[in-house]
């Protein structure tokens, strides 16, 4: 933050600013008889961070190539701060991006890859040496400046890669998987990295990658992307709480998910008893119709297992098929008696927890609310 | 270590021995056995002015044609390596079609095209873009056209295989900076391919100083190091004067690539100090 009060008035008023606002209307694009990215529309608001996740070829790094611009849309309009830039050409949009291999010059150092855009962009000589400075002080590599890429360690040149992104100030910043190469617990620094980066800017992100827990712990909002299509949009919590199809739920962690057979009406104004493909019966909560076709949803930390279950809503007794210690929880495999349906359970370990074993005989049991309805 | 990583050089060292090493030996040595005493040879070599022309010439001509297959050369190996697929293969195919005919061929084909009456002044004289033909074969101009025709594949294929290894992002990041697109190729792709062009360069160079079918038919009055060094050794029989020539040729080769080389260290010296202004 101390860089921040450092820096120039006019820089300082810009950042204020913020990002630019981005909306997407009906943007597509199809190679030959393949629509990689079906019309699609979403608006992000200014500062927003917005995550797109999917599996490989769910379209989500053709959408940021079209964001970018060196991917032409087949059609479609792409709003930023009342602008279409669609015909602009790619050098002309003043959008920034990190590329998933950083894409750093690697015939040029630290400092003269930063300082590129504003060479380009005509700045003073001095001008570009301070806010070079300042730029490689955020991303603290000012011991860096020069080196070449080469010599530097994967997180290193992420940062040299975030700091000449947004030295320009683009009006937004797209990041291609920008963690892929990295090892777990560089990711999980860099990740606080960049979401320190992106709230200290201002910047509004789109932020593209395959790891959930990325998105998540980064994002305000995210787009999960399937078959060319977002097929959800919302909050993190959302997404895990309320998925909307069977893809989300198993996309954003972990689900058992069983086919409804029948919906045997209503109990009382707020509940309902539904019967799963396996003879199951479960009261949820009504709201959404639970018929034939559709699918019942429960999170493993959302299930109780052991006595406590007793007094539920929807109690049962079944045998433990699998049993894990692992840091932080303990996961099990657990059979309903008489039913066959395998459920997967999460129980966060206290002192006094007990740990069931492999075949042993549980209770078992979920309340009302803890069970959704996915429409497919 | 340091004795085990030697024999890394063993394979290099076994071929160039027998092959490089001892015949340039036996010529050195043959080069200083002249009947008018220890190294008159050489003096020769460097006063005469008939000779001095000849390698003045022969240094020229390997010049003209190396700078004139770059300008040519880089072009096409940048169209090249944006083809895709069988496109791709069949440019590299036209590329190495000539190659199926032999150089003398090549070289007398070049002769007919290029000769007082040949179909290229015809054409000239022709659309009246010329009053009178152009002299081609006496002046070293059809030698150039000839050789530089010839030496374009050499170029294009370590150009191509360079501009190939750029990575696409790289292009593509600067065009995301703000640089149009030849702003990205004199900061991105120009410079990455700096190494194959010097040895695209190298191998057109020297090759160009050995030429000796070509010269001797398309070079007119202009004599080249090659011509001078047969006439000695197979017409005049002066086997000490033809082994000066060649060692001289040997030694200026040498020179000239130890200048360049000191040229692109000190350039790279001088491009770290100066990204250190930003420190």
């Amino acid at each position: 933050m101390l860089q921040m009060v450092s820096r120039s008035a006019t820089t300082a008023e810009s950042r204020a600013a913020g990002g630019a606002a981005v909306s997407i209307h009906n943007l597509c694009k199809r190679y030959n008889n393949f629509e990689a990215v079906v019309p699609t529309s979403v608006e992000i608001a200014s500062g927003d961070f917005f995550a797109i996740i999917g599996p490989s070829g769910s379209g989500k790094s053709t959408l940021l190539g079209m964001i970018a611009g060196y991917i032409d849309p087949t059609a479609g309009r792409i709003v930023v701060d009342g602008r279409d830039i669609v015909p602009e050409p790619i050098y002309r949009r003043n959008i920034g991006m990190v590329f998933q291999n950083y894409a750093l010059f690697p015939h040029l150092s630290v400092a003269q890859n930063v300082a590129y855009p504003l060479k380009i962009r005509g700045v003073a000589k001095h001008e570009i040496a301070r806010r070079v400075r300042e730029s490689l002080a955020m991303v603290r590599l000012e011991a860096f400046a020069s080196r070449m890429p080469s010599e530097l360690s994967g997180g290193q040149q992420q940062r040299v890669a975030l700091a000449r992104a947004s030295i320009y100030q683009p009006s937004i910043l797209l990041m291609d998987e920008p963690l892929g190469a990295l090892d777990k617990n560089l990711r999980d620094e860099m990740q606080e990295e960049i979401k320190r980066f992106q709230q200290e800017l201002g910047a509004t992100v789109i932020y593209v990658t395959h790891d959930q827990q990325e998105a998540a712990f980064l994002a305000d909002r995210i787009a999960i992307m399937r078959d060319g299509a977002m097929t959800q949009i919302g909050s993190p919590r959302s997404l895990y709480e309320q998925p909307k199809s069977r893809f989300v739920a198993e996309f954003l962690g972990e689900a058992s998910i069983f086919p409804v057979k029948t919906a045997s009406g209503k109990l009382t104004d707020q509940t309902c008893r539904i019967t799963l493909e396996d003879g199951t019966e479960t009261v949820i909560r009504t709201g959404e119709d639970g018929g034939p076709g559709r699918f019942a949803c429960i999170r493993p930390e959302r299930i109780t297992i052991g006595p406590k279950a007793r007094g539920l809503a929807n109690a049962y007794t079944g045998v433990v098929r699998e049993s894990l210690y692992t840091p932080g929880s303990i996961r099990y495999r657990v059979e309903l008696k008489d039913a066959g349906c395998l459920l997967k359970v999460r129980a966060l370990p206290q002192h006094n927890t007990e740990v069931f074993e492999t075949g042993s005989s549980v209770d078992i049991g979920w309340s009302v609310d803890d069970m959704t309805i996915l429409a497919e | 270590m340091k004795h085990r990583s030697f024999l890394l050089y063993l394979p290099v060292a076994l071929l160039l021995t027998p092959f490089f090493l001892a015949p340039m030996a036996v010529i050195g040595t043959e080069s200083f056995s002249g009947q008018h005493g220890v190294g008159a040879e050489y003096v020769k070599v460097v006063t005469d002015q008939g000779i001095r022309t000849v390698l003045y010439n022969t240094f020229y001509v390997a010049a003209m044609v190396t700078i004139l297959s770059l300008l040519i050369g880089y072009p096409i190996a940048y169209v090249l390596a944006r083809l895709k697929g069988r496109w791709a293969t069949i440019g590299i195919f036209l590329i190495f079609l000539p190659f199926w005919a032999s150089t003398v061929i090549r070289s007398f084909a070049w002769m007919i095209l290029l000769g007082r009456k040949g179909p290229v002044n015809s054409i000239l004289l022709g659309i009246g873009l010329i009053e009178d033909p152009i002299r081609f074969i006496d002046n070293g101009l059809g030698l150039m056209i000839a050789m530089t025709y010839i030496m374009v594949p050499f170029i294009v294929v370590p150009i191509l295989n360079g501009l190939r290894a750029i990575d696409p992002n790289l292009p593509r990041a600067a065009a995301v900076l703000g640089a149009n697109p030849w702003r990205q190729f004199l900061a991105v792709t120009l410079p990455l391919s700096m190494p194959n062009i010097a040895v695209g360069c190298t191998i057109v160079f020297v090759t160009s100083l050995g030429f000796f079918v070509t010269p001797s038919l398309l070079g007119g009055d202009l004599t080249v190091v090659s011509m001078l060094i047969s006439e000695q050794a197979n017409r005049l029989l002066d086997w000490p004067l033809a082994s000066a020539l060649a060692i001289i040729v040997l030694l200026l080769t040498i020179v000239i690539f130890a200048l360049l080389r000191l040229s692109q260290l000190a350039s790279r010296r001088r491009d770290k100090a100066r990204s250190g202004v930003f420190a």
